[in-house]
């Protein structure tokens, strides 16, 4: 017996709803950059499932982009972090409110 | 076999990102995150997609987690968050809510729209022959958006440096 494409479908939606209940709870900033990086793959997990299911390449193609821009993602927003942690040490999420009028 | 091998890599998927989401200490959170890119590059492997495999342990387990263990060292934010402080009262009760909604609506829409994937086809490509359709898909039918990656990550690069680099005389 193998595992079909809807097992997978199914794993990758715990995936993302375990990822987006992380990124609501959570307020250390770069806990909710993992918490993105999660919802990143099981949308990955789903791409590849359907692209073996159709046996068409076009959607690990897609992966392969995924995977590209969520690096440019991660370095820019650590960048982000890095410059905001250096002036506010140990600012969480809620504590960034400066542009408040 | 194969469902063994999809029963305990999705184990380590579901419990690295459960181990993401309540760890106090953000190094154990990244190593959960380890775990649970580890089990998807498995679950890649049995799906006969063997180059994202190898680019999601390389990339994603190897350098972009090592990214985020380097900014936590360098941050010094490795110490445990305190969860019991609550400013918003309501705001975890409502997150759990909502994701267990999110997760609900989604697999329930999954498992419902099963039937419309059609009937399963066993007409699988063999292995080696994964890297050469993907590259060939990559540098013909997507040439352009390949070669836009490529400016993409020079500006992420700049634009990261110019970030974080301290000027000398006003404050950074």
């Amino acid at each position: 017996m193998e595992p079909t494409t809807t097992s997978y479908l199914v794993l990758a939606a715990l995936l993302f709803g375990i990822g987006a209940t992380g990124l609501m709870i959570r307020r250390n900033p770069l806990v909710m950059f993992m918490c993105i990086e999660l919802m990143l793959n099981a949308v990955n997990l789903t791409f590849v499932a359907l692209a073996t299911r159709f046996s068409d390449i076009d959607g690990q193609t897609a992966v392969f982009f995924v995977m590209v821009v969520a690096a440019a993602e991660v370095v820019v927003g650590l960048g982000i972090i890095i410059s905001i942690m250096r002036r506010r040490p140990g600012a969480t999420v809620d504590d960034l409110a400066e542009l408040k009028g | 076999m194969e469902l063994i091998v999809f029963v305990l890599a999705s184990a380590m998927v579901l419990s690295g990102a459960i181990g993401v989401v309540l760890f106090r200490n953000p190094v154990h959170a990244a190593l959960g995150l380890v775990l649970t890119l580890f089990g998807v590059a498995v679950h890649f492997v049995s799906m006969e997609a063997h180059f994202l495999a190898a680019v999601q342990v390389i990339v994603y387990a190897g350098a972009i987690v090592v990214l985020f263990l380097f900014v936590i060292m360098l941050l010094g934010v490795d110490r445990a968050e305190d969860l019991t402080i609550e400013p918003l009262k309501l705001q975890r009760p409502v997150a759990i809510v909502l994701g267990a909604g999110v997760t609900v609506l989604v697999a329930g829409a999954v498992v419902r729209g099963a039937d419309t994937l059609g009937r399963e086809t066993n007409a699988s490509a063999p292995g080696d022959s994964n890297i050469r359709a993907l590259a060939r898909s990559l540098y013909s039918d997507h040439v352009l958006a390949f070669e836009l990656t490529s400016v993409l990550l020079i500006v992420a690069v700049a634009g990261t440096v110019v970030l974080t680099r301290r000027l000398k005389k006003s404050e950074g």
